[in-house]
Parts: structure tokens; C-alpha cells; sequence
């Protein structure tokens, strides 16, 4: 059976705030200084005492994103997210708006910003809430399959 | 952002209306102390009381802010109601990273608005908002309404003061992201005295990287041995109350006013034991993987049968020493109990634990009575210390108002000045010996984290008055080049100078990292001109008898060293000062 890696936050109650994977997608992964244009975003909710969140991809398969963009800068990644094209997007923001965890992005210029599994911020945390977990590729829906097409 | 100058955002709170300013000095003031230095000279009135509108308070972060591992620091520069003079404080959160995210060097904040009220500031807004409903709220509930009110949780930071700050206490912090401070010197006065709530500073801005690996390639070392390593273990693991046992062991623990420097019951407030019994998770300030923030709890029973309430409260060692040491209280519960109630209020938990500390003492000796303390306090006494900081916090009576402009003014009013435990401020919890009294009496910030005295009193056993004075002048001067980077000075084992250079240069900042001693030197006195043109004067400094009563694992202190450690520091500051006024 043929397998993809997707990035996953089993261990979430262990985070300690400091942002050290969303600083590495950023500056890995988008090349720039960022804690918001990250695939892995981290929040505190009602305070600092209620501990935190991340909001990463949780790569749904179908993907609601990639079915909302119109220009297939998003599409189907095998084994669930998107792999993304930036040169075809029109920063429309459709994707961010179809998210259901408010994964996506959009900076000043409504450029959107995911996770693409990539799994470079994994080692940077310092408590290892952060995980690559292999799952199934299987045929991609017949949904998606034809909302992808360009 | 990478630049070659300041990009500073100065807001007029009486007309809510702010500008932002571009300035040089990037290679001369670096940022951080230099630049908040630099930012007072422009800006401040070193001739007008603390509280005059027109006085600034300035938030600088520095080059290497947000680029790095634990460039994790905000410096907080204003003229302070302790001693109405120049001065610093320091404090972490997700400060830093929220002004370097707004894409500000710095923030110039001026005026007095006309009601209570929050300044949101971002990358791309600036919003005066009228909070005036706010007043007397305390810091916990304040926070709850602040969050909802502003946006962009986890990527913002909302400064904010209790009742201690609204009522110009002149050691009222302002506290930063729930569980960091600005705690020493009165900052949170500052901001009640301007009419000023909060701030909250969204950090909502996006740079581009230098183009290359160095730079990504130098982060992940930093990251690798700040994390792998055992370099940051200690604050990592127990934290800064792993001193509170080491302390003890060497009768250099303040404990009942300083009345002793060793108690066998600190067994109840040590390192071990808030970890064992009282840790709940660590966190950290927004760009250190190490996580140094303990988070205990307090757990209250309120009403029969069985109904309790909890809250979490961060701790460390200074807080510990203060609340728990100094005030005689052995229980970990019980040191919780108190620092959660100076959090509510927005004390320095430092000041208010001293100076609870000389008012139980004056209390014992009936130099003052309950009329003034209106709570009898006694040593070991948490609910009646909790009460007291409530007092404290509020001006309760003319004595607590008094109390909350210093120990030593209120011990000037009322007696007992020889065992006010006072070095320029309320003590730093390290009773080791001559040097490091010396050093917070009349050092820059008079705080414990000036310079390394008290390390200097347990690595030298000799007396040599030149070499000890040189020491704190070199060490004020290699730290001040990190504060003004700003990196917390718990990694200054990593950042040597070497590694520091390296960073400036992968980002570009080459006449920087090739003059960095230089800079070092130019802002140490930078720093101590403006504190002397404020009305400082070292050879005035007293340090009340109490200091020299104690007996530490080297004996009893050494009055006549003390002394002319005192003479020959007051000597080199006034020489720093008249240098830089020669140039």
C-alpha cells in the first residue's frame, strides 16, 4: 500500500508557547520572518493560562480548500492537504474562507499561507508535541478528482 | 525588519494621534538599552518631575529581536518614580517579538489621555481606546476584557497595570502577557500617571530573510545548542528557584528581613519542592525554546462543602525569596498565595515582599503599631500578607501610601532605616557578600542582573577593591551589549561575543558586529550620563546597617571593604559620566 507523510500535533498539551515551528516554516519553508505566514500557526485561547493551540492542516482529503480555489493553485495532495502552485493563484482568499480550523493564512495581500506537510518545523520543537504520521494514499475522490482539474 | 536605522512609533495619548519617526544610530546605539538611551535623550526631560506628561516611556527591541533564539526581550526606559531618575527595566512575553512583527525599533509613548484608556497599536493601526470602565479593575480580570476587546490571539502582546499603577506606586509594574513583567522601578506608574491602562501591540507584519544559508544555517545551531546542550539546563528544568536551596546552603538567603541567611524549614520553599508539589507546566516568551516560565497553583476553598477555585500563578526565584524567604513563609502553597495576590494588584513582587518584610520587623520592635499596618503581620503569616499587599496596593492609610514610594521613605518617616533592606531599591534575594551589595546599591538599574556581584563574591575569596570594582564595570558593559540586542541574559553563556558578531553579520549588520566592544562602551556610558544628568549621585548611596550585621559561609561582612568598595565604584561611574561629557 502506498503511503504519504502528514504533520500532525498529537502531544499539544505539552506546547510551551514559544513559536519555534511556525518561526521555522517561515523562515524554511516561505523564506521569510513571520510568525503568521506559517503552515503551523500557534494561539493562546482566553489567555495564556488556558495553554495553546496550533492550527495546522489537518490535510482533509477531499480538501475543502483546494475545491474552493478556482485556479487550481491548490490542489489534492495524495494522502489528504494540498500541494500548492503560488504562480496560479489570484489571491482571491476563497481557500482560507473554505477552511473549516482557520489553517490558511492570508497576509496583507491576501496571499495565503499552508501547511504542505513538509515536516521542516518538526525538529524545532523543543517538546515534541509535533509528529510526521504516515497515511494511506488512496484514490482520490471522485469529487475531487474533478473539481482539481485545471 | 533588517535596517540600517530606527523605525519608531511615537503616540501623543492626549491626541490619541501618533507618528513614525526614522532615526540613525543603528551602529552606534545597536537598540535595546543603547537605543532607549538614545530615545530618552531625544525625547525625555531630565529637568521635569517623572510624572510630567511630557516625560516618555519607550519600548526598544534590538537588531537581532525575532531573528534568533531567546532575542526575546523588551527594554523598558523611563524616568522613575522610585528615585525620579533615569531608568530601565526588562521584561519578556511575546513583548518583543510583537513590536519586531509591528515592525517597530521602538515606541515613544508621550502625554496623558484624557481617560483611562488602552493604546492598540499593529503594524498597520494605531486606536486609542477609552477603557475608562476599567479603573481599580485588577490584573487578572483586566486581562479577560482586554483580550476580548483586541484581536490576533497568540500573535499579540497586551501590556497592561493593576490599581498599584493607577495609584502611582512607585514599584507598580507593568505586566506583560499574564506572567512577565516589567517589574522594577515603577514603570507601572508610569503608565497610570499617563491615564494608561494597556497596550497591546499586534504583531502582524512580515519580513523577508537574507538571501543565503548562513543565516538559516547559523539559527539552527543556536537552536541546537540551546536545546541539546546542557547550557540551558537550569532554567529549563527547576529554574531560577533552584537557587533558593543553594542560598540557603551557603547562608547567603535573605530570610525574616535579613534577619538570617540559613533556616532549615527553607526545605519547604525550595526548587525541588514547587516542582514536586506545586508545577503544573512550563511556558515561555515568544522565541525561546527553553521555556524558563513555571506555572504553579493556588487552590482556595471558598464556600462548604468541598467548593474550590484554582488559579495558576508563575513563579521563580526572586519572587520566592521576596514573598516567601524574606516573610518567613516555608509553605509553597502559602508563597503562591501571595504572589497571586500581588499579581491581581501589579506590584513588584520583589519591592512589596522587602518591604513587607521591614513593616513586620518595624512592627515586632513597635517602632510603627497596627494602626498603620492596619493587619497584624507576622512573619510566616501568608493571609495576613495577602491582605497587607491589598493595602499596599491600594494606599489604604497614609502609612501604606508611603510604604508603596519605597521602604526607606517610609522607614525615613517612621524609623527603622538600618534594616530597611534597601540597595537603591528593595534587595535583590542574593545576601552573598560586599560585591554584590555594591553592586545593586549603586548599580545602573540597581538590580541584581546589573552585573554579576553576587557570582563574584563566591568565586573570589580576596579582597582586592580595583579588581572587584573592574569586574562590575566589565560585566555592566558585556551585558549591556546584550541587552541591547536584546537577548535574555540567561543565554549569555551562548552568546559569546564570537556568536554574537556571527549573527550581526548573517544579517548584515558588518560595522556592528565589527564594533561591538566600542558600542558596548559608548552605551554603558551613554546610559550612566543620563542617569547622572537625572540626579544620580554614587558617592550619596547609603547601605543600611542590616547588610553588614549578616554572617554568610565567608563570615561576617567586611564593613571596611564594603566601604571602600563603595568609594571606588561612586569614583568610576562619575569618571564614566565626565568622559562621555568631554567628547
Amino acid at each position: 500500500m502506498k503511503t504519504a507523510k502528514i504533520l500532525t500535533t498529537p502531544r499539544m498539551e505539552r506546547c510551551i508557547g514559544c513559536h519555534a515551528c511556525s518561526l521555522a516554516c517561515a523562515r524554511l519553508v516561505n523564506k521569510r520572518l513571520s510568525w503568521d505566514t506559517a503552515g503551523i500557526r500557534i494561539v493562546s485561547s482566553g489567555g495564556l493560562s488556558t495553554g495553546f493551540e496550533a492550527k495546522p492542516c489537518l490535510a482533509c482529503n477531499p480538501a475543502p480548500c483546494a475545491l474552493a480555489c478556482p485556479t487550481g493553485a491548490f490542489s489534492q495532495r495524495k494522502g489528504g492537504g494540498v500541494l500548492v502552485k503560488r504562480k496560479l493563484c489570484i489571491q482571491c482568499g476563497e481557500c482560507a474562507a473554505a477552511c473549516p480550523v482557520d489553517a490558511i493564512y492570508l497576509d496583507a495581500a491576501t496571499e495565503p499561507f499552508v501547511c504542505i506537510h513538509c515536516g521542516q518545523c518538526v525538529p524545532f520543537c523543543p517538546h515534541d508535541c509535533l509528529e510526521m504520521a504516515e497515511v494511506p494514499v488512496e484514490a482520490l475522490p471522485e469529487k475531487a478528482r474533478k473539481e482539481v482539474a485545471p | 525588519m533588517i535596517r540600517d536605522h530606527f523605525r519608531i512609533l511615537t503616540v501623543d495619548l492626549a491626541t490619541g494621534k501618533g507618528k513614525v519617526v526614522t532615526l540613525g544610530g543603528r551602529d552606534t546605539e545597536a537598540g535595546g538599552s543603547g537605543l532607549a538611551a538614545l530615545l530618552f535623550n531625544k525625547y525625555g526631560h531630565p529637568g521635569k518631575p517623572w510624572h510630567d506628561p511630557e516625560q516618555p516611556l519607550i519600548f526598544t527591541i534590538g537588531p537581532l529581536t525575532g531573528y534568533f533564539p531567546l532575542m526575546s526581550k523588551t527594554v523598558c526606559g523611563f524616568k522613575s518614580p522610585y528615585h525620579d531618575q533615569y531608568g530601565e527595566s526588562h521584561a519578556g512575553g511575546r513583548s518583543a517579538l510583537s513590536l519586531r512583527f509591528a515592525d517597530l525599533d521602538g515606541l515613544v509613548v508621550t502625554g496623558k489621555a484624557k481617560e483611562l484608556s488602552c493604546l492598540s497599536i499593529g503594524s498597520r493601526h494605531l486606536e486609542l481606546m477609552d477603557v475608562h470602565y476599567m479603573r481599580g479593575i485588577d490584573l487578572q480580570r483586566s486581562g479577560k476584557m482586554l483580550r476580548k476587546m483586541i484581536g490576533g490571539a497568540g500573535h499579540r502582546s497586551i501590556l497592561r497595570i493593576g490599581p498599584a499603577g493607577e495609584n502611582l506606586s512607585a514599584y507598580a509594574c507593568i505586566t506583560v502577557d499574564t506572567y512577565r513583567h516589567f517589574g522594577r522601578l515603577g514603570g507601572g506608574a508610569v503608565m497610570g500617571s499617563k491615564n494608561l491602562k494597556a497596550i497591546a501591540i499586534q504583531g502582524d507584519g512580515v519580513f523577508d530573510l537574507p538571501e543565503g544559508k548562513e543565516y538559516v544555517d547559523l539559527f539552527e545551531e543556536v537552536h541546537r545548542q540551546l536545546t541539546t546542550t546542557d547550557m540551558m539546563d537550569k532554567y529549563h528544568n527547576l529554574g531560577t528557584p533552584v537557587n533558593v536551596a543553594v542560598l540557603n546552603g551557603l547562608k547567603a538567603l535573605p530570610i525574616k528581613n535579613l534577619q538570617q541567611t540559613t533556616d532549615s524549614k527553607i526545605k519547604g520553599i525550595t526548587g525541588e519542592t514547587f516542582a514536586d508539589d506545586t508545577l503544573l507546566r512550563n511556558t515561555a516568551c515568544a522565541g525561546c525554546p527553553v521555556g524558563c516560565i513555571h506555572i504553579g497553583f493556588v487552590r482556595e476553598k471558598f464556600m462548604e462543602p468541598n467548593q474550590y477555585l484554582y488559579r495558576q500563578v508563575s513563579y521563580d526565584y526572586e519572587p520566592i525569596f521576596a514573598t516567601g524567604a524574606m516573610l518567613g513563609i516555608t509553605n509553597a502553597f502559602g508563597v503562591l498565595g501571595i504572589i497571586d495576590t500581588v499579581e491581581k494588584m501589579g506590584l513588584d513582587v520583589m519591592s512589596a515582599g522587602v518591604a513587607l518584610a521591614w513593616a513586620t520587623e518595624a512592627l515586632e520592635k513597635g517602632i510603627i503599631s497596627e494602626k498603620e499596618t492596619l493587619v497584624p503581620l507576622k512573619f510566616n503569616d501568608a493571609e495576613g500578607y495577602k491582605e497587607a499587599i491589598q493595602h499596599l496596593g491600594s494606599n489604604s492609610n497614609d502609612f501604606y501610601r508611603l510604604l508603596a514610594q519605597g521602604t526607606m521613605k517610609a522607614a525615613e518617616q517612621y524609623g527603622g532605616e538600618e534594616f530597611a533592606c534597601v540597595l537603591g531599591q528593595e534587595m535583590g534575594g542574593y545576601a552573598t557578600g560586599e560585591v554584590f551589595f555594591t553592586s545593586q546599591a549603586q548599580g545602573f538599574r540597581h538590580s541584581h542582573l546589573d552585573s554579576g556581584g553576587y557570582s563574584y563574591d563566591q568565586t573570589h575569596e580576596e579582597k582586592n577593591v580595583e579588581k572587584a570594582v573592574e569586574f562590575l564595570m566589565r560585566d555592566e558593559q558585556d551585558r549591556v551589549l546584550l541587552t541591547s540586542m536584546v537577548v535574555c541574559l540567561f543565554a549569555r553563556e551562548v552568546y559569546t561575543d564570537e556568536l554574537l558578531a556571527h549573527c550581526l553579520n548573517s544579517l548584515g549588520y558588518t560595522t556592528l558586529a565589527d564594533n561591538m566592544h566600542q558600542v558596548a562602551q559608548h552605551i554603558q556610558k551613554l546610559r550612566w550620563r543620563l542617569r547622572l544628568a537625572t540626579g544620580f549621585d554614587p558617592t550619596a548611596v547609603k547601605i543600611p546597617k542590616r547588610f553588614t550585621e549578616i554572617t554568610t559561609w565567608k563570615g561576617n561582612i567586611d564593613k571596611k571593604y564594603l566601604n571602600n568598595l563603595k568609594k571606588e565604584y561612586a569614583k568610576r561611574i562619575l569618571e564614566l559620566g565626565k568622559e562621555e561629557k568631554k567628547e
